[in-house]
């Protein structure tokens, strides 16, 4: 049997090599809610002070596995060993590793105490402030700033820093965009308050990050980042509540909007247009803009046509334990044209 | 509890093992209070609604008035009693450990009548929390929380009533002598600490705004 | 009650108050229930091997992880350290039992019982699902209205009573019943480090049973400690139960460490170094152990100043860990070092506890742990130091107390086939998993979406989590094996340092004919030299040559009363169950208080 000191020797090196491979490889494309690829302040702050922690703690590793495999080397048993010497310790020694380890923890201790402070600073009076109010199982957002209210994306500037508020209609979440932010949890009778400031531009994920229940796994959410042009665009097309001209002439949007009432989808949903349109405290996110988005069911599915259908046909059957219930299965006709209607409303 | 002595070994901090058990007990027990204690002084002043423990509250959605529901005359007589219980059982505990029977028994039973009197004042203010001021366990947190520490607090008495009540009837039935001193004092120890106990929630609770 | 002792039989086991059998039994529980946490984690990893697998529902994923969790600490972990306590305290310190043998069965009983009830939510598709911290206000009523949550209530408080129970006994035991000349600063160290976990446990599991109290009167009575809707505070809860539950985590790594300050020296053949730095590192850890509980909390809005407290104070807490790792490492140095099956998980345990060590380091820095609570990076921290240290710990504990427990040696070969599978496969199973929290999956998800760049961490996981189910089987084959042979090994197979290897391989009921009296730490190495290191067999002696106490039914039935009170406080408040679950409580601790302990005259 090979002593387990050259195993260990060999893997060592290979540990290491694939550490340093593993943090180094990473585009956002392949690592898409990855902390290790910042795009914001708050989650470049929060990457720095994780590196200077862990060269340090890769150092320590280095140096105390090393010791700890060289001594079950050195020493191992030879047959004829004399009684090894009978230490009993060295008080020398314990002093020297008592504070040692203490001034590493200090060179950590110091920029953590500064990154804690800084990070909870009030963001400046400018600042875009955004409502996050999380439900089972899926993200709120409310800018009172224009009075618009959508779910499960969140469009920022790009540049400009975003007051976030957070809190929830029911149990505990988290909201967690990794390259943005770390996480803040959203708890019944809190407002939490949070900010970050987006340094690029472009669609970047989150998933609630506080166990919530059955579909805590699907609950996810993307943050879309614009420039500012891009930003205020999406801000005039949310403050309209008409939908696309062109489509709403179709008999097929008329059968959309009956669907939606008759078929219970007005009781837990705001839409534009109908008796809920400026409801708040539905449990199903606010419809009126759905086309304009990115994605479904909590940031789960592309917002395709075939999806949306999808979804309305058995929510139960995409999103097991879904909070969505119908009172009677829509018909596919119906579906068909909720389709059509939903897709007219950007 | 019939041990022959002879089956004690030494011990080597000296005290009895069924001594140290009561004081490690007790030690654990403190932080169950602390604990219950804690949540009380935590959601103070927090409840949504009255009634409240000092001063009246105004519903207003109705405009009713509830006054405050501590009466503390005679929550401090209650708490004189259970302090005076404290100083009986240690006349029982010294008349058990010098064999004056009569003592003992006397005092022993004086304990626990005090303790069988707090558990009444208890009983008697609870019952009035309900039914006259309208404070039910679930009415509100200042409800919720006093009810549960208070309640634990009095279950605690009652446990010790019960120990101490038992010693009694084995006293009265001639089975106590000398030795078997320890037991009582076992006892003792477990009745003094929910005595203070009692200290901590009387200021806590009903003396403090 | 019959006086008579019967060495076998069911009867005899049921009864028995002899902290040897109980420690057996113990041991032979928590490896059930930890097979079938294994089992709980094997689906999980399978459901997660690839993104959007349908092999488990999401409600049955959030009750398998839920029950992984509570069963690997409350049923795993703590009753296999519990097997410990029981079999070794008494040996170690020089005693022939614990203080109170009674209240010692009545421990495990109830603890057996309790894990029974737990597991049986699962007959009626009732298993607790709302994580093993329970977090309010998913656990109220209204989001939780289940049994599941009621069953998890009932199933922690009756192990709380089991555990406080022992922990009066075990600190009495090593406080009150030392052999002579045996001062505090001569007690081997795995006794040590039991009394310092028996004080954390005192002090820390009536902080959760208060919890659960208020947790259990808002489902069942309506009130509203932890509900929002009636002014409590979610945040509470998560106060109270991580003021009960950093200190817990400490209760399931100190008799770990304990263990491994045994092992090290024997096989190195010299004492253990910096004893005292040791025992006070070990304090200090227990003492710090209650100040740093809301680093679990980063991520609540504490506010900087407590964020910046609680970070200071986490990273103070590593530096007598440190100190712990660097005396293990000292008492190596200069040593001959057998790499025996004891030793190879002694010191997988070493080596694996610093990587764990150092994400904990990681996850003090407050503003980088807001990225990686709540993710698998923590997850990857937590078993790093739970598995890579408690269970390789106990594990290299059980090789090594094997022969004292059984008179049986277990198969070096097996032994260590059993350690390289468990090495690799664990390390294969949770390392992926620090990258996969850097990288952003979040924990307690029954799935991922395709193209998160999670896909390869967690195959590698599942591949790890199936290496170490083999190394189990190993492990199980090598029981099996080797107890069809004779129960014929010495009574010192290693040349022990501490009493237990100075008595028969397994000892007698009376462990010592006579309780040696000690002058030295390492008193067996202290004894054997000076008698010129050659010491034969020890001699054995007549079964009643010392009087022990009688076996008993009440600590059995006291621990029957005790589940039947929480069935009926279970099952919708079933008053007339509670009040016979109360009465039969009473019975048995009144029955046990007046039955004698000894036979009459002997």
């Amino acid at each position: 049997m090979r002593p387990p000191s050259r195993f260990v020797r060999a893997a060592l090196p290979a540990l290491l090599l694939l550490v340093l491979a593993a943090c180094s490889a990473g585009d956002s494309a392949t690592f898409p809610q990855s902390t290790l690829i910042p795009k914001g302040d708050f989650a470049a702050m929060v990457d720095q002070l994780f590196m200077t922690t862990f060269w340090w703690a890769l150092a320590v590793f280095i140096l105390v596995e090393g010791v700890l495999v060289l001594a079950i080397w050195k020493f191992r048993a030879k047959p004829g060993d004399a009684e090894p010497a009978q230490t009993h310790g060295n008080t020398m020694l314990e002093i020297v590793w008592t504070i040692v380890p203490s001034a590493i923890l200090a060179f950590i201790a110091v920029p953590t105490v500064k990154t804690i402070w800084r990070t909870s600073e009030a963001p400046g009076r400018d600042a875009l402030v955004v409502e996050v109010i999380g439900h089972q199982w899926w993200f709120e957002f409310r800018y009172p700033e224009y009075g618009i209210v959508t779910a499960n994306e969140l469009r920022v500037p790009m540049g400009r820093t975003v007051d976030l508020r957070l809190t929830t209609a029911d149990v505990i979440h988290s909201f967690w965009v990794p390259q943005f932010a770390g996480k803040r949890d959203m708890i019944a009778r809190h407002t939490n308050h949070f900010w970050f400031t987006a340094a690029d531009t472009g669609i970047f994920s989150g998933q609630c990050a506080e166990f919530c229940g059955t579909q805590h796994g699907r609950m996810g959410f993307h943050v879309v980042s614009s420039d500012s042009a891009g930003f205020q665009a999406w801000v005039a097309v949310q403050k309209g509540s008409a939908p696309d001209s062109a489509m709403a002439k179709d008999s097929l949007y008329q059968a959309g909007k009956q669907a939606f009432a008759v078929g219970g989808c007005m009781g837990c949903h705001a839409m534009a247009g109908q008796p809920t349109e400026k409801l708040t405290q539905l449990v199903g996110p606010n419809l009126s803009h759905v086309a304009s988005r990115h994605h479904l069911v909590a940031g789960m599915l592309e917002n395709t046509d075939e999806n949306l259908a999808r979804w309305i046909r058995d929510p139960n059957a995409v999103k097991e334990g879904s909070l969505m219930k119908l009172p009677r299965p829509m018909t596919e006709a119906e579906i068909t044209a909720l389709v059509h209607y939903l897709r007219s409303h950007r | 509890m019939a041990h022959d002595a002879a089956l004690h070994p030494p011990t080597s901090t000296g005290l009895d093992n069924r001594k140290l058990a009561i004081w490690t007990f007790i030690g654990s027990e403190c932080m169950f209070f602390a604990t219950l204690i804690s949540t009380y002084v935590v959601y103070k002043g927090q409840s949504l609604r009255g009634p409240l423990p000092h001063e009246a509250w105004t519903d207003p959605a109705t405009g009713q008035t509830l006054e405050h529901v501590f009466s503390i005359p005679l929550v401090t007589f209650g708490t004189a009693v259970l302090l005076f219980s404290s100083f009986f059982v240690v006349l029982a505990l010294n008349g058990l450990q010098t064999g004056k029977m009569k003592q003992f028994v006397g005092w022993l039973a004086a304990t626990v009548v005090c303790g069988l009197f707090f558990i009444g004042m208890q009983v008697f203010e609870f019952t009035h929390f309900v039914h006259e001021k309208h404070l039910g366990f679930t009415t509100n947190l200042f409800g919720s929380s006093f009810f549960t520490l208070t309640g634990f607090h009095g279950t605690h008495v009652t446990l010790g009533v019960l120990w101490l009540a038992t010693l009694l009837y084995l006293g009265i039935r001639g089975k106590m002598g000398p030795e078997k001193a320890l037991n009582l004092e076992i006892a003792a120890l477990y009745w003094h600490f929910v005595d203070v106990v009692w200290i901590v929630i009387f200021p806590v609770v009903y003396l403090m705004k | 009650m019959s006086h008579t002792h019967e060495s076998t039989g069911i009867k005899s086991w049921l009864t028995t108050v002899d902290h040897k059998r109980i420690g057996i039994m113990y041991g032979a529980s928590a490896f059930l229930f930890f097979l079938i946490g294994g089992l709980e984690a094997l689906l999980i990893r399978w459901q997660l091997r690839m993104p959007d697998q349908t092999f488990l529902t999401p409600e049955m994923y959030n009750q398998l992880f839920t029950m992984h969790g509570t069963s690997m600490i409350f049923l795993g972990v703590m009753p296999f350290s519990a097997m410990f306590f029981n079999y070794l305290i008494p040996l170690q310190v020089g005693a022939r039992d614990v203080a109170f043998p009674r209240l010692n069965a009545f421990s495990f009983w109830t603890f057996l019982l309790g894990g029974l009830f737990l597991n049986a939510s699962f007959l009626v598709n009732a298993a607790p699902n709302a994580g093993w911290f329970g977090y309010a206000n998913l656990t109220s009523k209204q989001f939780s209205p289940g049994l599941n949550t009621d069953f998890w209530v009932a199933g922690l408080q009756i192990l709380g009573i089991a555990s406080l129970a022992a922990a009066v006994n075990f600190t009495v035991t090593i406080l009150n019943m030392r052999a002579t000349g045996m001062k505090m600063l001569r007690v081997p160290m795995f006794s040590w480090m039991s009394l310092i976990t028996q004080v954390l446990l005192l002090l820390s599991f009536p902080v959760i049973t208060v919890a659960l109290v208020m947790l259990m009167f808002d489902r069942m009575f309506g009130t509203s400690f932890f509900n929002p809707a009636g002014g409590g505070d979610p945040v509470l809860w998560q106060h109270l139960f991580w003021v009960f539950g950093h200190p817990e985590v400490y209760i399931l790594i100190l008799p770990a460490f304990g263990i491994v300050s045994e092992i090290l020296p024997v096989f190195s053949r010299k004492p253990l170094f910096g004893y005292t730095a040791m025992v006070f590192s070990g304090c200090f850890i227990a003492f710090l152990g209650f100040g740093v509980w809301s680093h679990h909390m980063f991520a609540v809005g504490m506010g900087p100043v407590a964020d910046t407290v609680f970070s200071l104070m986490t990273m103070l807490i590593a530096i007598p860990t440190g100190v712990k790792i660097f005396n293990w490492i000292g008492t190596i140095w200069g040593g001959s070092i057998s790499l025996k099956s004891p030793m190879l998980f002694a010191l997988g345990f070493i080596a694996m506890f610093i990587i764990g060590g150092l994400s904990g380091v990681m996850h003090s820095v407050a503003p980088a742990d807001l990225q990686q609570t709540d993710s698998y990076f923590v997850v990857a921290h937590f078993h790093y130091v739970l598995f890579g240290g408690a269970i390789f710990s106990l594990v290299g504990g059980a090789y090594f107390w094997w022969p004292k427990m059984f008179g049986r040696m277990l198969d070096e070969t097996l032994g260590k086939l059993h350690f390289w599978l468990m090495m690799i496969g664990f390390n294969l199973t949770f390392f992926p998993m620090h990258m996969l929290g850097l990288h952003g999956m979040p924990r307690r998800v029954y799935t991922y979406a395709d193209k998160m760049g999670f896909n390869e961490g967690n195959l590698l996981a599942t591949i790890g989590a199936l290496t170490i189910a083999v190394s189990f089987l190993v492990f199980i084959w090598n029981i099996i094996k080797t107890w069809r042979g004779p129960a014929n090994a010495p009574a010192d197979p290693w040349n022990g340092a501490t009493l237990e290897w100075s008595i028969p391989s397994p000892p007698q009921h009376f462990n010592f004919a006579e309780v040696p009296t000690v002058e030295s730490r390492d008193a067996w190495w202290h004894i054997k030299r000076a008698k010129g290191g050659n010491v034969g067999e020890p001699k054995r002696y007549a079964e009643d040559a010392v009087l022990m106490p009688n076996p008993s039914w009440w600590p059995m039935i006291t621990s029957i009363g005790i589940i039947i009170f929480f069935v009926g406080l279970v099952f919708h408040v079933n008053l007339p169950v509670i009040l016979l679950g109360a009465g039969v409580v009473l019975l048995g601790i009144f029955k046990w208080a007046f039955e004698p302990p000894f036979s009459e005259a002997h």
